[in-house]
């Protein structure tokens, strides 16, 4: 009996070995290609697959020896889930894209690694190609001081605005407003009612669903705030949601509903309002850019691009999407996925991923592109995104991002329902969120 | 030693597996599925709860009860409780009462009843996330159809998706309207297993219509009444995807119903543990509403 265990387990162990054995040898094969595994999250889906794969294809002509294998994972939240469950799973994607807001969470997790030596082994190359990021982009890289991603399809949020309209009510169109007291100025000449009492077009539309208000949100805080400080500490583990500023903030997009009467009372959701746009039915929305090609394309009338008007100061928020390199791979892994960050995020290819997608391209130098500047002479509306961006600061970011993006969301939306008011609702997400901080502190 | 052993296996197998082995075989299949993917995961669920697991930790941690000491302190979890309750309560009755109607129309011989039959249960087939996202249209505040409707007669638009005043009911009229289709379908085949003769008898005694419902209908349809609002209840509180869809949970987590949180702490914020304490807490709710019924209805059921 013994004997016969004994036997088994010998067996087992020459065939465990074998295998090992075998893997080794067929690594050591120069030949050998080596094959990297890329999550990506994609919000809209449709033709933005078509140009990832176009990108992976183009970098596997220039290097025959890696194959990049594309995985489209769903949304940021997915894409999450997906790569938590395959690092369980110990077969991790070598690199991803996720949103920049979830570096702490990546960072703390241990899912990503800085990539601070990738690029100290460029030299001056690697100094020169992370400064050439625009900073507002560039900011929310960093987990204690160290570089975790790369910024890819980023965005920010402007005014889009109805000349039309504007021309229509006596406002000069080329004048769009600069500041709160504009805005709830020309958002009540712009509110246009019919005899019933209906509102045949709202002066402003801001989407205030769960998942959009935080970002929106961000830009009226920067704009209010006196020290121009964001609604999280850099390192992530401090919520600073209950000032005065804030309650303010959140008090104008009460009164635009319920004072000034020139926003649609209730929740909005964040993709209605491009279609209540077109249809002439809201005179100016906060948007993000990467809606413009649609607008574009579909508006009937004249429409211009804004800076979110300011306050104390100019403010707005950025978000999308950064590069991440996996934990845990091994070092000639990274080194090609790192090659493969570097040749997407080159001036050229973020300049045409910034025209077949409405992203913001975050690097100076795509700006001086050819093919950026007959984007703008096509469509002088781009340009305001770029302009926009030193005023721009992240959106949100701490750790558990998502999770405190529902706790300011959830209170938000009780604030603009009446259950508490601007005040209390910024007191209540504040315990909410240094609750969920206070194990990081 | 050895043969001791063989002999002792060799015994126990002869006196109680050898008579059942093939019983054991045939149902080895549906045992290893049962056991990998139901209670290997509630055994887990239950282990989980009772620790802290919260995103970037290696290991779970033992911390007891804490979870669930922290859902009774916590006013979002009395929230969510409560909206599945409200939501259950507005949904069950009604589609119940709608889907026996519904059954009692179709179980009638009149002309084109195959018609009525598949429509009333169309809405069934459909995913709930393709309903979902058309009565979102319905409900899409000022130009969707609802609000349309109540602006043509003079009414204000209600926006019924951002109230919290609202946003169940709202829910909860789509739901029964897709759900009594459903039991419908069971309480057709209740119907259709009493016996014509008791009608007949009855019609010969003078009975009316009312009174042979609630004197032969209702009674018989007893063991089909109490499966339907088994089904019933346990259904409005396993929904999730029109909550995704509809809402998020908003606003201000006025339609967050306990599915949907569970969803959240799980796979938005990937709090493995706080999830599996949830899961418990529904897996006790169904048990519940399972036991309650059976135990209590069993002694007033007429089986035919």
């Amino acid at each position: 009996m013994f004997k016969k265990i004994t036997l088994i387990i010998l067996l087992v162990c020459v065939a465990a070995l074998s295998t090992v054995g075998a893997a080794g040898s067929t690594e050591a094969k120069p030949a050998e290609k080596m094959e990297l595994t890329f999550f990506y999250p994609v919000q809209v889906g449709g033709p933005l697959t078509a140009l990832i794969d176009k990108l992976c294809a183009d970098f596997m002509a220039e290097n025959p020896d890696i194959v990049i294998k594309p995985v489209y994972t769903g949304n940021y939240d997915d894409t999450v889930a997906k790569i938590q469950t395959a690092i369980q799973g110990k077969n991790p994607p070598d690199f991803f894209i996720n949103l920049a807001t979830q570096r702490f969470s990546m960072a703390s997790s241990g899912t990503a690694i800085p990539l601070d030596d990738l690029i100290k082994a460029d030299g001056a190359a690697g100094k020169a190609y992370i400064d050439d990021f625009l900073d507002g982009f560039m900011e929310d890289s960093y987990v204690d001081g160290k570089i975790y991603s790369i910024p890819f399809q980023r965005s920010t949020m402007v005014v889009f605005y109805n000349k039309d309209a504007f021309a229509e009510v006596g406002l000069d169109p080329e004048k769009p407003p600069k500041s709160w007291k504009e805005l709830v100025e020309y958002s009540r000449k712009l509110v246009k009612k019919d005899a019933a009492g209906n509102y045949e077009r709202y002066g402003v539309g801001i989407a205030l669903n769960s998942g959009s208000a935080q970002w929106a949100f961000t830009g009226f805080a920067l704009q209010n705030s006196v020290d121009g400080k964001n609604l999280a500490s850099e390192d992530g583990k401090k919520a600073y949601f209950d000032t005065p500023e804030n309650a303010e903030a959140l008090q104008l997009w009460v009164d635009l509903q319920n004072k000034y009467d020139v926003m649609q009372k209730g929740i909005v959701q964040w993709t209605d309002l491009p279609g209540q746009f077109l249809a002439g039915k809201v005179a100016m929305i906060y948007h993000t850019t990467g809606n413009l090609t649609n607008i574009s394309k579909n508006a009937s009338f004249k429409f211009g691009t804004a800076f979110m008007p300011g306050n104390k100061r100019m403010g707005a928020p950025t978000g999308g999407g950064n590069f991440y390199i996996t934990a845990g791979i091994a070092p000639e892994r990274q080194q090609a996925a790192w090659k493969f960050i570097k040749f997407v995020t080159s001036a050229e290819r973020l300049a045409q991923w910034n025209l077949d997608t409405g992203y913001v391209a975050p690097r100076t130098s795509s700006f001086q592109t050819q093919l950026i500047k007959d984007y703008w002479a096509r469509l002088p509306q781009a340009k305001v995104a770029f302009e926009q961006i030193p005023y721009a600061k992240p959106e949100l970011t701490t750790y558990e991002a998502s999770r405190m993006w529902r706790i300011l969301n959830d209170n938000i939306q009780s604030a603009i329902t009446g259950e508490a008011t601007p005040a209390q609702a910024m007191k209540n997400a504040q315990a909410q969120a240094d609750e969920v901080l206070k194990r990081y502190q | 030693m050895k043969t001791t052993l063989t002999r002792g296996y060799a015994v126990r197998l002869s006196r109680g597996m050898k008579t059942n082995l093939k019983a054991w075989i045939l149902l080895a299949p549906s045992l290893v599925f049962l056991l990998t993917f139901t209670v290997f995961p509630i055994l887990r669920s239950f282990f989980l709860g009772l620790t802290q697991y919260e995103f970037g930790m290696r290991s779970p941690e033992f911390i007891g009860l804490e979870n669930y000491i922290n859902f009774a302190k916590s006013a979002l979890f009395w929230k969510i409780m409560g909206n599945t309750l409200y939501f259950s309560f507005l949904t069950v009755l009604p589609s119940m009462v709608i889907g026996l109607g519904l059954a009692m129309i179709v179980n009638t011989k009149i002309h084109g009843v195959g018609f009525i039959r598949t429509s009333f249960f169309y809405p069934v087939i459909m995913p709930m996330i393709a309903i979902a996202s058309i009565w979102m249209f319905i409900y899409m505040a000022e130009s969707g159809m609802l609000d349309q409707l109540l602006m043509a007669v003079g009414l204000k638009a209600m926006n019924v998706l951002s109230y919290r005043e609202t946003v169940i009911p709202a829910m909860s009229f789509m739901y029964v309207w897709k759900e009594a289709g459903y039991l419908m379908i069971f309480f057709l085949s209740g119907l259709q297993n009493i016996s014509g003769e008791l009608y007949e008898a009855a019609t010969i005694d003078g009975a009316s219509p009312f009174t042979m419902f609630r004197k032969i209908t209702l009674p018989l349809l007893g063991p089909t009444l109490l499966f339907v609002s088994t089904i019933a209840l346990t259904n409005s509180v396993k929904l999730v995807d029109h909550i995704v869809i509809m809402t998020e949970g908003g606003p201000n987590n006025g339609s967050t119903m306990l599915l949907y949180h569970i969803y959240q702490q799980g796979f938005a914020w990937f709090d493995q543990a706080k999830a599996s304490a949830l899961t418990v807490v529904m897996l006790v709710i169904m048990l519940a509403i399972a036991m309650i019924q059976f135990v209590n209805a069993d002694s007033r059921i007429h089986y035919n």
